[in-house]
């Protein structure tokens, strides 16, 4: 049994191609039952966001089933299959393990480390459970992409770190205030950047926003919906001692804040520590601010320069994430391995016990007249001499499907005695339990 | 002695291995190695305790008339200290401070002679134990205040440089950091004053004076003068943050010149060979 995967992300394909092959969540009845009803495929999980539209089966064909995959994405989005096949990839065995894993720990993300890819599998495989096209290999698959992805996160730093320049601005403030609690954020000017990155400092509990604008009426629109009050822009510096955190973003020209300026709010305030983040460009406040003692002045380059840092932090840890994967993709690999031993070696053991079963009748109907107890000595004997032939490769099938050699056995095994073809595993039972 | 050695030695390597939990997870970033060294810290100083008490039975008086018992019992003051600023302000961080600097202590005083000094008649008094213990809790307090000043500087170097370095993501804010040198600004004057005050009235039952300039007294008075200006700096000035930091530091240059340097420099009646000598 095979784990296939076909899709596309933004790696490979532009939004404009995403948009086309994405599944609205709420009629994802259809798309899994008609990709469950292609022949190839035997279990089915749609996953679709907006940076990746990816199929996740399980197949016993897997080349049909990548054919048939890549077929149906193009016809159920009523798209020419050439178009689309550029921008698709496809992954088989190992590589598909590793790649869900990948997806699943966010290290196939745009921004590495971005916490939402997890829940938009989870949602995936919620729809899967629903309509009931998940099966025995899939259920075990995603649990394992889910505990991996957990254990990247806790056992690395690949998500610690802010990597947008507002949550930025929120994490350097709390490490120079510690709690954003009974703090006053002040916004000069009303740009988007400037709002983000107020919403920001309000979800973590600022005490109170105050809003300044040239146009008074913008002001008291932003106010309004931070839960804030407007301040008129004329008198604003006034307010700046009962400011610990100020965002600026005006269209001014010059300075709108002076170093002067700010050693005297900074005396008004008795020298209680101030952020003052500048997004605008040209800048509002004079860098000079920067030297003074309890001023902490960063500008956008600044905050882009965090951002880069901590991108590059991911990066080096995601290295580390990349080990964990790997252990845990050849764990799974050799689940799934075991997945097939078990019946190829339950089908070996029927088909020797049919020929010995055959072979004891003759032989006892030429022998004619035998005592209970000389009767049972040849079954035994028989039995004993099945037993032991099929000890060693019994063996060797188990071992074998540890370390990855599996499938060559296991074809070898078939062909030399003739096997029928497998069939379809019903059991939710984990074959490491039994026996 | 048998078991006072062992008890020594225990304490001893229950720093060295707090220390090297705290560095440990300060370097790996895993913050449970800190966890464990709080516990390590508090089984060294039950150790040390007990270290005291078997010292105290059988040699008799306060175990802190020699080199070896002051900077044993100075590195009790401090872990104790900091455990209980750890409690309050959860400062795994500072264990990799204070932990190292208790080993060092405990080393120093390992290498000092180890003798039971029997303590002058004259000098024979309750008095003398309380001002050895407030003036070493209250140098303890500042030991703390300093590493949290260290601490300070280099968070506040990398905000305002905008270039950040492993330990930024381990050390406090700012704000966290400058409660923690004002705690301990705040306990430590108190103690220095009460051991100060004590002395005075152990030296009035000695000798008859309350203050006789002595090397001692007078670097102490100099450094207590200092720490009062930094108090009064913050309550009244509003000094804060990188001042303060800095000025708790260079108070704690002199206060360490009080404690090491005038006995091993200065001489004066403070010194540990003094105690025993009849005056």
């Amino acid at each position: 049994m095979n784990i296939i995967v076909v899709g596309l992300s933004h790696k490979t394909a532009p939004v404009e191609i995403r948009e086309k092959v994405a599944f609205p969540p709420t009629g994802m009845e259809l798309p899994l039952q008609q990709m469950l009803a292609l022949p190839a495929v035997s279990e089915a999980v749609i996953v679709s966001t907006c940076n990746r539209v990816e199929l996740y089966a399980a197949s016993r064909q897997p080349e049909m089933a990548i054919i048939e995959l890549r077929r149906f994405l193009a016809d159920f989005h009523n798209l020419s299959a050439a178009d689309l096949n550029d921008h698709l990839y496809d992954f088989t065995g190992l590589e598909a393990i590793q790649h869900v894993l990948r997806v699943a720990a966010s290290l196939d993300s745009m921004v590495i480390g971005e916490p939402q890819i997890l829940g938009q599998i989870k949602t995936a495989y919620g729809y899967a459970c629903e309509f009931h096209t998940a099966g025995t290999i899939l259920n075990r698959f995603l649990h394992k992409a889910f505990s991996v992805a957990k254990r990247v996160r806790n056992e690395t730093a690949i998500a610690s770190n802010a990597v947008s320049v507002s949550f930025a601005a929120v994490e350097l403030a709390r490490k120079i205030f510690d709690s954003l609690e009974n703090k006053t954020v002040m916004l000069v000017g009303a740009g988007e950047m400037c709002e983000l990155a107020a919403k920001h400092f309000v979800s973590h509990g600022v005490a109170k926003v105050l809003v300044t604008n040239r146009t008074f009426s913008r002001a008291e629109k932003l106010a309004a919906e931070l839960n804030g009050t407007a301040v008129n822009f004329e008198n604003f510096p006034e307010q700046l001692h009962r400011v610990d955190i100020l965002l600026s973003s005006t269209g001014a020209p010059d300075y709108v804040l002076s170093a002067k300026k700010l050693k005297e709010v900074c005396k008004a305030r008795r020298y209680k520590p101030m952020f003052l983040i500048d997004i605008a460009v040209p800048r509002d406040i004079d860098p000079a601010a920067n030297k003074l003692d309890n001023i902490y002045l960063y500008d956008v380059d600044d905050l882009q320069g965090v951002v880069q840092a901590n991108l590059k932090g991911r990066q080096k840890e995601a290295a580390k994430a990349e080990l964990i994967i790997k252990k845990e993709v050849n764990q799974f690999q050799s689940w799934l391995a075991t997945l097939e031993v078990k019946p190829t070696i339950v089908a070996l053991r029927q088909q020797l016990e049919q020929v010995r079963q055959a072979e004891m009748e003759k032989t006892l109907a030429s022998l004619g007249e035998l005592n209970e107890k000389e009767r049972k000595a040849i079954e035994a004997m028989t039995s004993a001499i099945v037993n032991k032939i099929l000890h060693h490769p019994t063996n060797i099938l188990k071992q074998a499907s540890n370390d990855g050699n599996g499938n060559l056995y296991l074809d070898a095994v078939r062909t030399l005695f003739d096997l029928p073809a497998q069939k379809e595993l019903t059991s939710d039972s984990d074959p490491f339990d039994q026996s | 002695m048998g078991s006072m050695t062992l008890l020594f030695s225990a304490t001893t390597l229950s720093y060295l291995v707090a220390s090297i939990l705290y560095l440990v997870g300060m370097a790996a970033k895993r913050p449970q190695a800190g966890r464990i060294g709080r516990w390590v810290l508090l089984a060294g100083i039950l150790l040390q305790a007990s270290c005291f008490a078997v010292r105290h039975s059988t040699a008799g008086g306060t175990p802190v008339t020699s080199l070896h018992e002051s900077l044993s019992f100075f590195a009790w003051c401090l872990v104790l200290l900091y455990l209980l600023l750890d409690l309050r302000f959860r400062l795994s961080v500072m264990g990799a401070f204070a932990a190292p600097l208790a080993f060092f202590v405990m080393v120093g005083s390992a290498l000092s002679p180890d003798i039971v000094v029997q303590l002058n008649p004259v000098l024979k008094s309750w008095l003398f134990p309380v001002h050895i213990t407030f003036a070493f809790l209250g140098h303890a307090a500042f030991a703390l205040s300093f590493g949290a000043g260290v601490m300070y500087l280099v968070q506040n170097r990398m905000l305002k440089s905008k270039h950040f370095t492993g330990i930024y993501q381990l050390l406090p804010s700012l704000d966290t950091l400058d409660k923690v040198n004002y705690t301990c600004l705040s306990v430590g004057f108190p103690l220095m004053t009460l051991g100060i005050i004590s002395g005075a009235f152990w030296a009035s039952t000695a000798w008859g004076t309350y203050w006789r300039w002595d090397p001692k007294e007078t670097w102490a008075l100099i450094t207590w003068f200092l720490y009062a200006a930094l108090l009064h700096g913050r309550l009244t000035v509003g000094w804060r943050g990188r001042k303060a930091a800095i000025f708790s530091i260079i108070a704690f240059m002199f206060l360490l010149f009080t404690f090491l340097g005038v006995n091993l420099l200065l001489g004066g009646y403070h010194t540990f060979e003094a105690f025993a000598a009849i005056r």
